[in-house]
């Protein structure tokens, strides 16, 4: 694809347990353009954390990347050594954890969590001395004051305990845009937070990647959030990307069956005293998976064909989707 | 509980706020003034010690305490088979004690540190290598192995702290290790990584800062500790050599004459007895301060 900052290629992460190997991400395409926000969907299981741990070359034992090619900005990152890859993280590509009470270190102040970002990864700071614990001091008050947190320079003192949580997400999101990284992967930046507080963290992604120009790659199970923030969505089930295109195209006309029963399954003002319609049936066990359609066990109009294996087709110039109905050609 | 004791003041850290439960411990905040009493007494014991320790007066031989018949109130406690002042002498001996002590702590804290982030952070073959050596190093009874060490190595200040701290690390080695196991877990390490932290970074900023707390209090159960081996060392003859004063061998010295001269053994023994106490107590309240079970 044109224009893509970050483009994987057939990616395969497995995991060997005792239980037999685990495929967690199998073959799996996904590209990111420059300055759009790409949302990945998908039940817990789907492999969307697992996906971009292995961009971000974090998967841990007995996890590993089995193949594919991982591409950012020019650059083979599954080529670069462990030095050359500390680099990459943080500067070029940051990522927030699901769970901001968690992710920030309760021993050191948050003005020293900043600073250690930039101390790491900023070239343009003053070698040594006073003038660049200045720079970094005003850099660190200036990403406080940019995911809008207010009196940042006493705020640097104090310890992640001291805020609330929503706090700690714009914290955690300002250590992670420190260095105006070209791409931020936000895994389910908003699933500690309560509603209100939701709303704004989003909101706050939203302007940043306006003001920087950057990447967003929003992981998330609430196809809400996607369909207001995010340019085009990529849906993800049992390991495999099975929807992929324009928001507006996906969530306003689903192709494969499992996008239509996620659509189906969210309750809304209009159907109001009609029961909602859950999916049917459990994410299949990822041991020992037969080559059909991994949906094929919950799927309402499953038929025979998809007893094969079944690759992504059109559905539009952008849309593609995992699914045999698609075209007409259902043998 | 009062609003302000929620909301916490500013820039409170969690060390900061247990350092508050421990002053607020009477019998432990007592005890760590008579530990800083002991210690002061050891840095100016040249103002502190009536008379020289190591002066001898044959006069004086086996003199009782002051208040006792024939005793004289400038040698209090009074004086050993060489006629040489004890208070004094215990005076001078609490340097070797507490200064073993510490070091013994300060090098084995700092080797079991390192070993144990190693071990508990990086796994592997690095953390086979150092949990085997501190299971061997356990499987050795302490006391004979030091008496075995120093009879080979001879007597000598460094010869001791060697003889102590080669097995003394691996308690804080593994108290460092399990807490990094579950540290190295959490999410702000994870996140760490993410953000292109290296692992030494990890080790040293992201994971000590959180494993500490248990380490000092350790530190300081196992400085009484210390000081008990150091004074059993010195009592079979076998740690500071004479004339130097150590409470140890001062007891030594007293055991032939406990009929005729009690006071020799028992004021070094009780100085050996408070020190120990004092600084037990103190850690007591320390544990009670840091580890959140014992707190209510």
């Amino acid at each position: 694809m044109k224009d893509a900052l970050l483009e994987v290629r057939d990616l395969r992460t497995v995991f060997e347990t005792r239980a037999g190997r685990i495929c967690a991400v199998d073959g799996v395409s996904v590209a990111v353009r420059r300055g759009e926000c790409l949302g990945i969907v998908g039940e817990s299981g789907s492999g969307k954390s697992v996906t971009f741990a292995s961009v971000m070359g974090l998967v841990k034992a007995p996890g590993r990347i089995e193949s594919g090619t991982i591409v950012f900005d020019g650059r083979d990152l599954r080529g670069l050594s462990p030095r050359q890859m500390r680099a990459v993280r943080g500067r070029d590509i940051a990522m927030t954890m699901q769970d901001a009470l968690t992710a920030l270190n309760p021993a050191l102040s948050v003005g020293e969590q900043i600073a250690e970002v930039l101390e790491a990864h900023d070239e343009t700071l003053p070698a040594r001395g006073a003038a660049r614990r200045k720079a970094i001091r005003k850099a660190s008050i200036e990403m406080l004051g940019l995911v809008g947190i207010p009196s940042a320079e006493t705020r640097l003192r104090q310890y992640p305990h001291e805020f609330s949580g929503g706090m700690r997400q714009r914290i955690m999101i300002a250590i992670a845009l420190a260095c105006r990284p070209k791409l931020l992967i936000a895994d389910e930046p908003t699933t500690a937070l309560d509603v209100t507080i939701q709303a704004q963290v989003l909101e706050l992604i939203s302007d940043i990647r306006a003001k920087l120009g950057m990447s967003v790659a929003l992981i998330t199970h609430d196809l809400g959030v996607v369909a207001e923030h995010c340019d085009r969505v990529m849906v993800m089930y049992a390991g495999q990307v099975v929807e992929e295109g324009p928001t507006t195209e996906v969530i306003g006309a689903p192709k494969h069956p499992y996008t239509q029963g996620l659509l189906a399954s969210i309750p809304r003002p209009a159907l109001r005293g009609q029961p909602i319609h859950p999916i049917e049936g459990q994410v299949p066990d990822l041991i020992g998976l037969a080559p059909q359609c991994r949906f094929y066990s919950r799927c309402t109009q499953r038929r025979e064909a998809c007893l094969a294996p079944v690759e992504m087709r059109a559905a539009g110039p952008a849309h593609n989707a995992r699914c045999i109905l698609i075209g007409g050609d259902e043998e | 509980m009062s609003l302000a004791a929620e909301t916490p003041a500013a820039s409170e850290t969690i060390l900061r706020r247990n350092l508050a439960t421990f002053t607020g411990n009477r019998l432990a905040m007592l005890c760590a003034l008579i530990v800083v009493l002991f210690v002061v007494m050891a840095v100016f014991a040249p103002w502190i010690a009536p008379h020289d320790p190591n002066e001898t007066d044959l006069f004086r031989r086996l003199q009782p305490p002051g208040w006792m018949a024939g005793g004289e109130w400038s040698y209090v406690l009074g004086c050993d088979a060489l006629g040489r002042d004890i208070l004094s002498r215990i005076v001078y001996g609490a340097r070797i004690s507490i200064f073993i002590g510490i070091v013994v702590i300060l090098v084995a804290t700092t080797i079991g540190i390192l070993a144990g982030l190693a071990a508990g952070y990086l796994r592997g073959w690095v953390d086979m290598l150092i949990s085997r050596i501190v299971d061997i190093l356990l499987g050795f009874p302490y006391l004979i192995f030091a008496i075995g060490l120093m009879a080979m190595m001879g007597p000598g200040l460094w010869n001791i702290i060697f003889a102590l701290a080669y097995k003394e690390w691996v308690i804080p080695a593994r108290v460092v290790r399990g807490e990094t196991l579950v540290t190295r877990e959490l999410e702000y390490v994870e996140a760490a990584r993410a953000l292109g932290a290296s692992r030494g970074h990890i080790m040293l900023r992201e994971i000590l800062p959180n494993v500490l707390s248990p380490v000092i209090v350790v530190a300081t159960i196992r400085m009484a500790h210390v000081i008990i081996l150091e004074a059993s060392l010195s009592f079979l003859g076998l740690g500071v050599q004479p004339p130097t004063a150590s409470w140890g061998s001062m007891v030594a010295d007293g055991r032939a004459f406990m009929l005729e001269a009690w006071w020799v053994s028992t004021f070094p023994g009780l100085a050996i007895l408070f020190l120990v106490l004092a600084i037990n107590v103190a850690s007591q309240g320390l544990r009670d301060a840091f580890d959140p079970r014992f707190s209510e």
